[in-house]
């Protein structure tokens, strides 16, 4: 008995040091990382690029949002539609000459980071904000900002609430995974404000909660505050405060360690805002097809080869274009005086009226 | 011819039973070790090479920068990571405790109920089994937020009830003892009152075996507990003020408030536990053979002695297993607290902390062995239990 015992121990011991001796040579890659080591990003030369898994698939994977009308919404028909959603459809336009090559990975806020970086997804577009840690920390990298947001607050109009310091003793409902949770931490340190933060995982939660009363506030985007007010039950008892908590510049993201996919993603994003600044139209890009401007020939593919430069079919440009629009057309059709939010452009219009939008020339 | 005895007794190593099972043993385990390590390294090298990030656990040093709406320590978005950790971690704790407890309490009375004589009280009990054990949990959890404690009045209109106790769709805030400056003293006092009750009772066990008549342990305990806090309160200066909730601006200020959260998810994992815990202990009751009751009955015990002296410890040893992994669910299953926005460990951890510094794997590696600690070491407690009420064989 004892001595069947003892074997079987001996037996176990053996066995761990035997395996750990086969996992040694299985694992040959297995190198200890410390913690002090500075880990380099090294671009992967042997693997795929990302372009050509994305032609290989036949689709482009873009990591969205399904429940923000006006960025990224799944509506009752079972089709996505915004802003965001039109940027993916932009980039399939460019790759495949065919918007409809796409396919929106809806994820909720916490998870998109991990979406991205496990290739589940091409690109990440949707509504997030560029920070610095997540560039650096999270190993992506982040292309134009396409929307300039900043974060606001929503209050019952009853309230009498105006400003962050009548706010005090209240309660604030916010969505986890998102800037806006430190955000709200910091701007409410700094005016001296103590508050009840309540944090639910979707902007459905938050929004119930806030609605039945639940929360005296509700803090996100500016953009995602009018898109979300327009489905409250009674839109007109809310009111947005008159405060910005953040800067909250929302873009397209890649991966790190793929150079060339993350010039796709830049210079389809720029040519849309080239595209506005020249006046070429979805409607009109056709008559510019026999321009002698050198500067719209070069974004039209008729001089040069700058789609090629990219990876791309020389016309990636014009495509983009004709089946998606420049950037206020996109703009518009999601946000603009014609839909239910009707956003001013503010910080969203080009640079020659005022706005942030500046694309470095084609050439 | 000892040769001959030996060579009969150890037939060639590839057809020793013994060693092939050894070298299988061996086999298997390197295979699985060798696995996991390669899917490591996999790992490591992918994140290493395509991200350029290394596995490293030196964030949870380094400013948190978000609030916690609710907390058992004192937390400001000034401390760490690990800081918020705890904080979420006590959280859980403190919902696992108490809905254990009242989940245990709740489930053996509808247990009880379930094998009643009287038709209703049974019934009752049966349908309450059936419809909480057939509800997925995360419905139950948003009924009880969203149908039940949303519905509540809103805090300006909240129902005062007599203490004055607040009742709003905010929460519950009931009056509650402030620690003055001369609070741990009377900790102390109450501890060394925990240790004479523990005393007191042992030595009147030790009596009662003496002489044979077994005083009440319990409540000798209670009373010499008891006796010494009310003694330690009157020497001290007050150690504890009572503070009542008052409605200040747009909530309630002071006393206790336990939060709407809370309360949703409390009741959601009690209500559902407490179903199956009922199942088990009528299992456990059933177990016992009808000769003990019968017996019990010719003794001539009433209902409740029977119960409680006959039926119950013998049932004990079929009920504690099942009721472990009970305990268990109910830990792990506290983990939805993000659907009713309670800052438990999974909606600190997994949620804020991973957004913010986007550190998956360490992030779910350290919220993983936490829960696996804490079911392991209730598995820890509830096999010392049934160890010591398990039948001792003579």
């Amino acid at each position: 008995m004892l001595k069947g015992k003892k074997i079987q121990t001996v037996g176990m011991i053996v066995s761990m040091v035997v395996g750990m001796i086969i996992a040694a040579c299985l694992a040959p890659a297995a190198v200890p990382v410390t913690s002090e080591e500075p880990a380099a990003p090294v671009a992967q030369t042997t693997a795929k690029s990302t372009l050509d898994i994305v032609k290989e698939r036949g689709k482009l994977i873009c990591v969205g949002n399904s429940a923000l009308p006006g960025f990224g919404f799944l509506n009752e028909a079972g089709v996505f539609s915004g802003f965001d959603v039109d940027y993916c459809k932009a980039l399939a336009a460019a790759i495949f000459g065919d918007p409809s090559k796409h396919e929106i990975r809806a994820t909720s806020a916490s998870e998109r980071f991990t979406v991205l970086q496990s290739g589940e997804g091409d690109v990440l577009i949707r509504n997030t904000t560029w920070t610095m840690s997540r560039d650096t920390d999270l190993g992506m990298n982040f292309g134009p900002t396409t929307f300039y947001d900043g974060q606001g607050m929503m209050v019952h109009k009853d309230s009498g609430i105006k400003t962050l310091q009548d706010l005090n003793g209240a309660s604030v409902c916010v969505q986890t995974g998102t800037t806006t949770e430190l955000n709200l931490a910091d701007q409410m340190a700094a005016a001296g404000v103590t508050y009840e933060p309540v944090v639910f995982e979707t902007a459905d939660e938050v929004t119930t909660a806030y609605e039945e009363g639940r929360c005296d506030a509700w803090t996100t985007d500016k953009s995602g505050l009018v898109s979300r007010q327009t489905i409250l039950a009674e839109p007109s008892a809310h009111e947005i405060m008159d405060v910005t908590l953040s800067k909250e510049p929302l873009g397209p993201a890649v991966r790190h360690g793929d150079d060339q996919w993350f010039d796709i993603v830049n210079w389809v994003v720029y040519a849309t805002f080239t595209a506005e600044e020249m006046g070429i139209t979805s409607a009109n890009v056709d008559s510019f097809m026999t321009t002698e401007d050198p500067n719209i020939k070069k974004l039209l593919g008729l001089e040069g080869e700058f789609c090629a430069k990219i990876g791309l079919a020389n016309d990636c440009f014009v495509n983009v274009i004709k089946q998606v629009g420049n950037y206020g057309e996109i703009y518009n059709a999601n946000l603009g005086p014609d839909t239910v939010f009707n956003l001013p452009r503010g910080l969203n219009s080009l640079y020659t009226q005022g706005g942030l939008l500046y694309a470095p020339p084609i050439r | 011819m000892q040769q001959i005895a030996a060579s009969q007794a150890r037939p060639p190593f590839y057809r020793d039973e013994r060693v092939l099972g050894v070298i299988s043993q061996i086999v298997v385990v390197g295979i699985a070790v060798g696995l996991l390590s390669y899917f490591y390294s996999n790992m490591v090298s992918a994140l290493r090479n395509q991200l350029g990030v290394a596995i490293n656990y030196g964030f949870l040093r380094s400013t948190a920068g978000f609030d916690i709406g609710e907390s058992l320590i004192a937390y400001t978005r000034s401390d760490t990571y690990l800081r918020a950790l705890i904080v979420g971690l006590l959280n859980t704790l403190q919902v696992a405790i108490l809905g254990i407890f009242f989940a245990t309490l709740w489930g053996t009375l509808i247990g009880i109920m379930r094998l009643s004589t009287n038709f209703l009280v049974s019934r009752i009990a049966a349908v309450y089994i059936d419809i909480f054990r057939n509800i997925p949990l995360l419905l139950l959890l948003i009924f009880w937020a969203q149908a039940v404690f949303f519905k509540l009045p809103r805090v300006q209109e909240a129902l005062i009830l007599p203490g004055p106790t607040f009742l709003s769709n905010r929460g519950i805030a009931i009056p509650w003892g402030v620690p003055t400056d001369s609070w741990p003293t009377y900790r102390l006092i109450l501890l060394v009152g925990l240790i004479l009750a523990f005393v007191v009772a042992r030595l009147l066990q030790e009596q009662g075996k003496r002489t044979g008549r077994m005083p009440l342990l319990t409540l000798w305990f209670v009373v010499t507990f008891v006796v010494v806090g009310v003694i330690g309160w009157f020497v001290l200066p007050q150690p504890l003020t009572l503070t009542t909730p008052e409605l200040v601006g747009f909530n309630t200020q002071g006393g206790r408030v336990f939060s709407q959260q809370f309360l949703a998810l409390l009741t959601g994992l009690i209500v559902y536990t407490a179903s199956f815990i009922a199942e088990t202990v009528r299992a456990g009751i059933q177990s016992v053979t009808k000769g003990q009751r019968e017996a019990a009955t010719a003794l001539g015990l009433t209902g409740f002695q029977t119960l409680r002296l006959i039926i119950f410890p013998q049932a004990l040893r079929v009920i504690v297993p099942p009721l472990t992994s009970q305990y268990l669910n109910l830990t792990k299953n506290s983990s939805l607290a993000i659907a009713v926005g309670y800052p438990d460990l999974f909606a600190v951890a997994g949620n804020t902390i991973l957004n913010q510094t986007g550190r998956a794997i360490e992030v779910f590696s350290l919220v993983m062995g936490i829960y696996l600690f804490f079911s392991l070491t209730t598995s820890l407690f509830m096999n010392i239990y049934n160890q010591r009420i398990r039948l001792i064989e003579r």
